[in-house]
């Protein structure tokens, strides 16, 4: 291992915190009216960021912080992807929060400051690292889904998220704390070394485990610790829902990854939290999709839907081979991509007061506007599995992993709770298309929305009809960095 | 000629059109929409002539391949070719679809290009699966044939359209997933290929191959539809507007026969030789049983949908008693079933177009207001009822010659039908067709016009050659047929 001094694998962050402090400043001297100006700050520091990611970027690992922090290419990766769903993100949410008082400087600075947390989580290579990463994005996130004070829905969300983030957060911390009376070190490199080599008090490191599974579980949404992914979806303004419904899962899933993957990679200690996530992912995707097909709210009908994708993922994870990993990459990249543009229709047909967020709204979509039922159709088919959409090829490759360890049962399970999943994004697919409109008003949208909406859903075609690219790259990216 | 790319031009020129048309948007296009589509699909059917033309009798194996890397991550290959097998369905299916763009020329007034982009986008899809020989290639466009399908009956399909149009889709879906697990085991046991060539050659214990034959035949079965999974076929077509139908039996059950032959069969030869009695039984029960629920029917569309399913028996039949008579007679019985089914929704749509139902009992005495139609479906009704001269006969007759080989009983079951198919058909045509003139409604009838007795002629046209010269036909077939059942014969047990 290589220790530097320079900080240049940390300038992502570096320039991402100072902006964000200054945008802080700069925006009490804004009027209300010129608010677009700082909206225009925040996404050029994201462009920055994300820039400097790319130009920063390296294949094989640099540490620095006296390797408390790891520049390696899934953390490129996967913070250059955070900057752009973020980006897209606040595009989405221009108009909605607009309209209900919440553009403001303290979104764009939360949201910068979620953001620089995801990118520390990312590229943490000690457990201390880590935490301040997570802690810096839940922190930002329980103030983002109370930002709209008078709602009483959004501050009971807000509630509800913060008491069980900090469970989890407490769980995660003490898990960690017995890693450490283990081994004797909070490095995940020396983690890793150290358990592969076998350590004396393994019956502490398995406790231990125990405690991050369940941690991470919480903070993926994963049954049995989803309790709070359906209220807080519901609950949280639907722009902030579509924040923390997205961008955060790159940063879990990179979490997963330095914790499960790295840090607890040993043979021997991958067959114990491989039953952990098998039970998990197999529950998850059982009451993720049973309990969404009862949901008559839109958002909560994809929390729930969240939580059986998270059951996929974790299939992907439990393989504990590279490929597998590279799968639940593939997986993560496309669940991104495909509830950034679910929440992205959502936004689209709210107007001034009123919330398109229960299913009879979305009726008859495709005669107000075939494009942008076309594309909800692309992105309900995407979530479904059904090819040629690339959530097809997505599930493909999970499975793929979990068959190759011989799991071929655990794939059955996987692909009948699917066909249960299957029916109530048809239902999105029925209502709009099927059914009468109950309204004929016709969807209006800015020009950058449009634009970035419609390259969202064509994504989700173009990547089913040439998935290659976006497969190797994850795939290239776990190799090069566990 | 040699130098184009064929296949490649069957699939994608109908889906290009399919788009094209989609770009017309709204109604007050429409006939820049029909005008595309037609043309879309003519060009999508001319490109398929040279296949034909082209077409090696001699040469085994597959031709006019195309080979291009596409999912370097699972080693899947744009991997394209056809056999005497797929070549006459791929005819079938681009010939269908110019004739469905025809037939719902001015039916269809609302949402005219999604309806014909949908059509469009459907026959290249499905020309897809019948030239994939990469198992995923064939996984994809298999299943993304739904998406079309279900849109079809969900917007322009009858009353119950919603509940037909689910049912058809998660029915279909609960088949193909379970096949998808088969594949990806497969896969791994291959050592990472998914090319039909590769994966017919592995080895393969008993039990394993009957767990992935069990995986296929759900998918299958599903889709040709086999007694009891058949469910979902009268629902889809009674909903289905008429250009659905004929599709929906005319070709989609299709890919659930071809799927027997092209994966079943040869990847798992043991596994299907064993259980063969049980696919038997479940083929004589559709011809026989379905065919008596055939025969109570009061809805002309169930009525047919019911003879699609015991007509698809005789192909799961003749598939399964492993001889070039009964394999030979199952594709040609697959490529009849086409035209005949496809013919006998028309005429259903004919009149439903005319009297808005579809009951029985409100018709009778067509023949005095609709002669011309009347002397057409006659035809159709005969072919369906398997007279000799149609081409109702030939694959019949085939399938019963290559049953009496292995089994006198299962051809006698099987011969059985041929009464019970006469009897429904004919009994509705007679309560439909003649007496006297039921009531106001039939009085008032008009014959068919040009563009139905074009639609219609061709059909009746292909049924008769097809029925008096069947050579055109078979001899594509030989080669192709007899390679798969020397393949099926030889075992793919491990040695001991």
């Amino acid at each position: 291992m290589q220790y530097i001094t320079p900080l240049w694998p940390a300038y992502p962050e570096l320039f991402l915190l100072t902006m964000a402090c200054a945008i802080l400043i700069i925006d009490l001297f804004i009027s209300d009216d010129n608010r677009i100006f700082t909206y225009g700050l925040t996404q050029i520091t994201l462009v920055g960021c994300a820039l400097l990611t790319f130009f920063t970027g390296n294949a094989d690992p640099v540490y620095t912080f006296s390797g408390m922090f790891v520049d390696d290419l899934m953390a490129d990766v996967l913070k250059l992807l955070t900057c752009v769903a973020v980006i897209v993100i606040l595009v989405y949410a221009r108009a909605y929060t607009a309209a209900r008082g919440m553009f403001r400087g303290e979104f764009f600075a939360l949201a910068l400051f979620a953001t620089l947390g995801m990118m520390v989580m990312i590229s943490a290579n000690h457990l201390l690292t880590l935490y301040l990463g997570l802690e810096l994005l839940s922190l930002s996130l329980y103030a983002m889904v109370a930002l709209q004070r008078d709602s009483a829905r959004a501050t009971e969300a807000a509630m509800k998220y913060f008491v069980l983030g900090a469970l989890a957060s407490g769980m995660l911390l003490y898990g960690m704390s017995m890693l450490y009376g283990a081994t004797g070190t909070l490095e995940i490199t020396e983690l890793a070394r150290m358990s592969m080599d076998g350590v004396r008090a393994q019956a502490v490191l398995v406790f231990g485990l125990v405690f991050i599974v369940a941690g991470l579980g919480f903070k993926l949404g994963a049954v049995p610790f989803h309790m709070w992914v359906p209220d807080v979806y519901q609950g949280a303004p639907t722009a902030v829902t579509l924040f923390l419904g997205s961008a955060p899962k790159f940063a879990a899933f990179a979490i997963v990854m330095r914790l499960l993957a790295q840090a607890l990679g040993a043979e021997m200690l991958v067959d114990e939290w491989r039953q952990m996530l098998m039970v998990m992912a197999v529950l998850s995707l059982a009451i993720g999709n049973l309990t969404a097909i009862m949901q008559t709210n839109l958002k909560r009908m994809l929390a729930y839907s969240t939580i059986s994708h998270m059951g996929f993922l974790l299939l992907g994870v439990l393989s504990g081979t590279i490929d597998g990993y590279g799968a639940g990459m593939f997986y993560v990249v496309v669940y991104v991509l495909m509830t950034l543009g679910s929440f992205g229709i959502i936004l689209l047909l709210t107007r001034g007061g009123f919330e398109a967020e229960e299913l009879d709204d979305y009726k008859g979509l495709n005669q107000r506007s075939p494009w942008y039922a076309f594309l909800m159709l692309l992105l309900m088919f995407s979530m479904a599995g059904i090819p040629p959409t690339v959530g097809f090829y997505a599930k493909l490759s999970v499975l793929q992993a979990v068959v190759h360890i011989g799991l071929w049962w655990v794939a059955v399970i996987a692909v009948i709770f699917s066909l249960i999943g299957a029916f109530y994004y048809l239902r999105i697919v029925k209502l709009m298309y099927f059914d009468a409109p109950l309204d004929q008003s016709p969807v209006q949208a800015s020009g950058d929305v449009r634009v970035l909406l419609s390259a969202n859903g064509l994504a989700i075609l173009i990547l089913g009809i040439a998935p290659q690219p976006l497969m190797v790259m994850c795939i290239e990216a776990i190799r090069a960095s566990i | 000629m040699q130098g184009l790319p064929l296949l490649s031009l069957a699939i994608w020129a109908p889906i290009i059109a399919g788009v094209a048309v989609l770009f017309t948007g709204s109604d007050r296009n429409a006939q820049a929409a029909r005008v595309i589509a037609l043309v879309g699909a003519v060009i999508g059917f001319a490109v398929t002539i040279p296949l034909y033309t082209g077409f090696n009798l001699q040469q085994g194996g597959f031709q006019f391949i195309e080979m291009r890397p596409w999912i370097g991550a699972f080693n899947v290959n744009y991997h394209l070719g056809i056999d005497g097998i797929s070549l006459l369905l791929i005819l079938l299916n681009s010939l269908t679809t110019v004739l469905v763009v025809i037939a719902g020329w001015d039916i269809i007034k609302s949402r005219v290009s999604q309806y014909m982009a949908a059509f469009l986008v459907l026959s290249g899809l499905m020309n897809g699966v019948f030239s994939a020989l990469d198992a995923l290639l064939f996984y994809v466009f298999f299943e993304a044939t739904l998406i079309p399908m279900f849109i079809i009956i969900g917007v322009w399909g009858g009353p119950n359209r919603v509940y037909a149009a689910m049912k058809f889709f998660l029915y279909t879906l609960m088949g193909s997933l379970l096949s998808l697990v088969a594949l990806i085991y497969l896969y791994n046991v291959a050592g990472g290929t998914f090319a039909f060539l590769d994966l017919y050659e592995i080895p393969l214990p008993l039990f394993v191959q009957v767990l992935v034959f069990i995986a296929f035949f759900m998918a299958f079965a599903v889709k040709v539809p086999m007694w009891p999974v058949h469910t979902w076929l009268p629902d889809a077509h009674v909903e289905a507007p008429t250009g659905g139908s004929v599709v929906l039996a005319a070709i989609m059950l299709k890919l659930g026969g071809y799927g027997f032959l092209r994966l079943s069969l040869p990847i798992v030869p043991d596994a299907s030789i064993y259980l063969a009695p049980v696919v038997i039984a479940l083929s004589l029960i559709a011809v026989v049983y379905i065919g008596l629920v055939a025969l109570v029917q009061t809805d002309m569309k169930k009525l047919i949908a019911y003879s699609s399913i015991s007509h698809m028996g005789f192909v799961t039949l003749g598939i399964f008693i492993f001889n070039a008579q009964g394999v030979e007679g199952a594709v040609i019985q697959m490529i009849s079933h086409g035209f005949i089914s496809g013919a006998m929704f028309l005429c259903v749509g004919v009149l439903y177009d005319r009297m808005h139902t579809r009951q029985i009992a409100d018709y009778g005495g067509v023949a005095n207001r609709m002669p011309v139609f009347a002397a057409l479906f006659m035809l159709f009704a005969m072919a369906n009822a398997g007279l000799p001269g149609t081409s109702g006969f030939v694959g019949e007759f085939l399938v019963i010659m290559g049953a009496v080989k292995v089994n006198f009983w299962y051809a006698f079951a099987a011969a059985i039908t041929l009464i019970f198919g006469a009897a429904y058909t004919l009994w509705m045509y007679k309560r439909v067709v003649f007496g006297a003139v039921a009531n106001a409604e039939v009085g008032a009838l008009k014959d068919i016009n040009a563009r139905e007795f074009l639609v219609l002629g061709v059909l009746a046209a292909l049924v008769l050659v097809m029925g008096i010269w069947p050579q055109p036909f078979a001899e594509v077939l030989h080669t192709s047929v007899n390679e798969l059942l020397a393949h099926v014969s030889y075992s793919k047990l491990p040695a001991q």
